[in-house]
C-alpha cells in the first residue's frame, strides 16, 4: 500500500511537481467552478479554454515552448473574448451564451488556423494536453500565484458574486459593483485556465473546474460547503490520477479528469442532495 | 406638501418606440399612488426609468431631494434564480447591502432586524428555508421583507400582487399601509380596481401618455378607463416619428 502510494511521490521530483501544480490548480480552479456551474454557466469554461488557444498558439510561435510567452498570449485572448462578449451581452439583447460562442468560435478558428499553418501537430497536443509531469520551477511559481490570487479575489468578491448570480438586477438596485464583478469573475476564470493549461492543457483543465464543482453539487446545499467539497473532490482526484497513470504508464491529464468524472459518477449516484439513490429510495415526509 | 418625483415631459421607450408618452405629471412626498393602465400602457417601463435602467428618450424626471440610494424596488418578474442555494435569511439580509455594503458583515444589532423584517410578513420559523423550497406567495413575502430592511424612501412595486392568494395579498397590504404610515412615498403597478380602491388614495392612469392623475375616485372612472383602452389601440397603428413639438 506504502510503496502503491506514497513511494512514487517519494522517488521522483517530477512526482511532487505534478501533485503540487496539480493542487494548486485544484484550489484556485475549484471555487471559480462552483460559481460557473451555479450562474448556469458550466459550458463557459470550455469555450473560454478554446477562446485561449489562439492566444498560447501565438505566443508559442514567437518564442517556442516559452511559460512566459503563452501565459501572457493566452491571457489576452482569454480576456478579449471575455471583455468582448461580456460587453455584448450588457449593451445588447444577445445573451451571453450566444455572445460568447460567437467570439470564442471566432478565436478557436484563429487559433488552429495559426497552429496548422506554422507548427507541427506535436505542438498542437502539447497545448491541449499539456505536460504535468515536466512542470518547472517557474510554471509552478506560476500556477501557486494563480490559485492565490485567484482565491483571495473570490473572497473579496464573495458577497456581490454571489448576489451577481442570484439576482443581478437587485445587486445593480443597490451598488453599482455589478460590472466589476461580472468583468473580475471572467477574467478568474481565464486566468485559471490559463494557468491550468500548463499543467493539463486547455481542454482538461476545464475538467478540473467544473468535474469536481458538479459533483460537489450533490453533497452539500450550501455555498462555501459545495466549494469546500469541490476543492477535496479535485485535490483526491489528483492525487488518485497522477498514482494512475504513474503505475499504468497512462497520460497524466486525462487520468486526473477520469478520476473526476468517476467522483462525480459516485456523488451523482450516493450523493444525499438530490442523489440517485436518495431519489429511489423514500423517505417518510415531515408533517409541516 | 413637497414633491418627491416630478415627470418632465417624459418620454421612455424601446428602440425609438415610445412606451411613455410625454408625460407631465408630479408625485407628492409620502404619497401611495396606484399606477394602473391596460397592459402595453407603460407602467412598468414607467417604474424602469425611476429606478434608471432605462434612459429617457426625451424629457426627464426629477427628485426632489430623492438619490437612488433612497429608492427600494421590487420588479414584475423578480429574475432571482430561485435555484441557487440561498436562504431566507440570506435573501431578505441582502436588503442590508446599502448598511453593510459588499464587505462588511452582519453586525449583532442588525440580526434582530432582519428577525423583525421576516415576522412582519409572516415568515418565522422558515429562515433557514433554501429559496427554492418557497411557495410564490412565500417568495413574495420574503421580497417584501428584503424590502422593508432597504428602509427606502421611495418604494417602488410592479404588480406586487399577481398571482398571489388573498390572505397574502392582505397581509403584504397591511406592510404597504405601513410604509404609507411612516411617511414613505409607495408607487404601485396594479391591475386589481379593487384593490386600488380599497387602499390606494391616489392613481395615475397611464395608457403611454397620462389618462388621469389625482384621487383614485375621480381618476378611476368608467369614462377614464374607455378612453384608456382607446389610446392604447390607437397606439398599435405604423409608426411615425412624433411631430409634436415641446410646449
Amino acid at each position: 500500500m506504502w510503496d502503491y502510494v506514497v513511494q512514487p511521490f517519494a522517488d521522483f521530483g517530477f512526482m511532487r511537481r505534478a501533485l503540487l501544480g496539480c493542487i494548486a490548480i485544484s484550489v484556485g480552479a475549484t471555487p471559480v467552478g462552483v460559481f460557473l456551474m451555479l450562474r448556469r454557466m458550466s459550458l463557459t469554461g470550455d469555450a473560454m479554454a478554446h477562446a485561449i488557444l489562439p492566444g498560447a498558439a501565438v505566443g508559442y510561435l514567437i518564442s517556442g515552448l516559452s511559460l512566459g510567452a503563452m501565459t501572457i498570449g493566452g491571457l489576452i485572448a482569454g480576456m478579449a473574448v471575455a471583455l468582448a462578449s461580456g460587453f455584448v451581452a450588457r449593451v445588447t439583447a444577445l445573451r451571453e451564451d450566444a455572445s460568447l460562442a460567437a467570439f470564442y468560435l471566432i478565436s478557436l478558428a484563429l487559433g488552429v488556423l495559426i497552429v496548422s499553418t506554422r507548427g507541427s501537430n506535436v505542438d498542437l497536443m502539447h497545448v491541449l494536453f499539456g505536460t504535468v509531469l515536466a512542470l518547472d520551477d517557474a510554471a509552478l511559481i506560476l500556477l501557486c500565484t494563480i490559485a492565490s490570487l485567484s482565491v483571495l479575489t473570490l473572497a473579496v468578491l464573495f458577497r456581490p458574486l454571489v448576489l451577481e448570480c442570484a439576482d443581478p438586477h437587485f445587486l445593480r438596485s443597490v451598488s453599482g459593483l455589478s460590472a466589476v464583478t461580472h468583468f473580475t469573475f471572467l477574467a478568474l476564470v481565464v486566468l485559471n485556465l490559463v494557468g491550468g493549461f500548463h499543467a493539463l492543457g486547455t481542454l482538461m483543465a476545464v475538467g478540473i473546474m467544473i468535474l469536481p464543482a458538479a459533483a460537489a453539487r450533490f453533497w452539500t446545499a450550501g455555498i462555501g460547503g459545495m466549494i469546500a467539497a469541490a476543492v477535496l473532490i479535485a485535490v483526491l482526484s489528483s492525487f488518485c490520477g497522477l498514482l494512475l497513470s504513474y503505475h499504468y504508464s497512462l497520460p497524466s491529464g486525462p487520468a486526473i479528469i477520469l478520476v473526476a468524472g468517476v467522483a462525480y459518477g459516485l456523488s451523482l449516484i450516493f450523493g444525499p442532495v438530490g442523489g440517485l439513490v436518495g431519489r429511489a429510495v423514500p423517505r417518510p415526509h415531515f408533517e409541516t | 406638501m413637497s414633491t418627491a418625483i416630478t415627470f418632465q415631459d417624459l418620454t421612455l421607450g424601446y428602440d425609438r418606440h415610445p412606451a411613455v408618452h410625454r408625460l407631465e405629471a408630479q408625485i407628492a412626498e409620502g404619497s401611495l399612488t396606484a399606477v394602473v393602465g391596460p397592459n402595453g400602457a407603460g407602467k412598468s417601463t414607467l417604474l424602469k426609468g425611476l429606478v434608471g435602467a432605462l434612459a429617457p428618450l426625451g424629457g426627464g424626471i426629477a427628485f426632489g431631494g430623492l438619490s437612488g440610494d433612497d429608492i427600494a424596488y421590487l420588479p414584475q418578474q423578480v429574475e432571482i434564480d430561485r435555484s441557487f442555494p440561498l436562504s431566507v435569511v440570506d435573501l431578505v439580509a441582502m436588503g442590508l447591502w446599502r448598511e453593510i455594503g459588499p464587505f462588511g458583515r452582519l453586525r449583532r444589532d442588525q440580526r434582530p432586524r432582519v428577525d423583525a423584517a421576516i415576522a412582519a410578513v409572516g415568515l418565522t420559523g422558515l429562515e433557514r428555508r433554501p429559496i427554492g423550497s418557497l411557495s410564490g406567495g412565500q417568495m413574495q413575502r420574503a421580497l417584501f421583507a428584503r424590502l422593508l430592511l432597504q428602509d427606502a424612501r421611495l418604494v417602488l412595486l410592479d404588480e406586487p400582487f399577481t398571482a398571489i392568494d388573498a390572505k397574502t395579498v392582505a397581509d403584504l397590504i397591511d406592510v404597504v399601509r405601513r410604509w404609507h404610515g411612516e411617511g414613505r412615498t409607495v408607487l404601485a403597478v396594479l391591475h386589481d380596481e379593487d384593490t386600488v380602491r380599497a387602499h390606494f388614495p391616489e392613481t395615475l392612469m397611464l395608457a403611454r401618455q397620462l389618462v388621469a392623475h389625482g384621487p383614485t375616485a375621480n381618476v378611476l372612472t368608467a369614462e377614464n378607463q374607455f378612453r384608456a383602452r382607446q389610446m392604447c389601440e390607437a397606439c398599435d397603428g405604423p409608426p411615425h416619428t412624433c411631430g409634436r413639438s415641446a410646449a
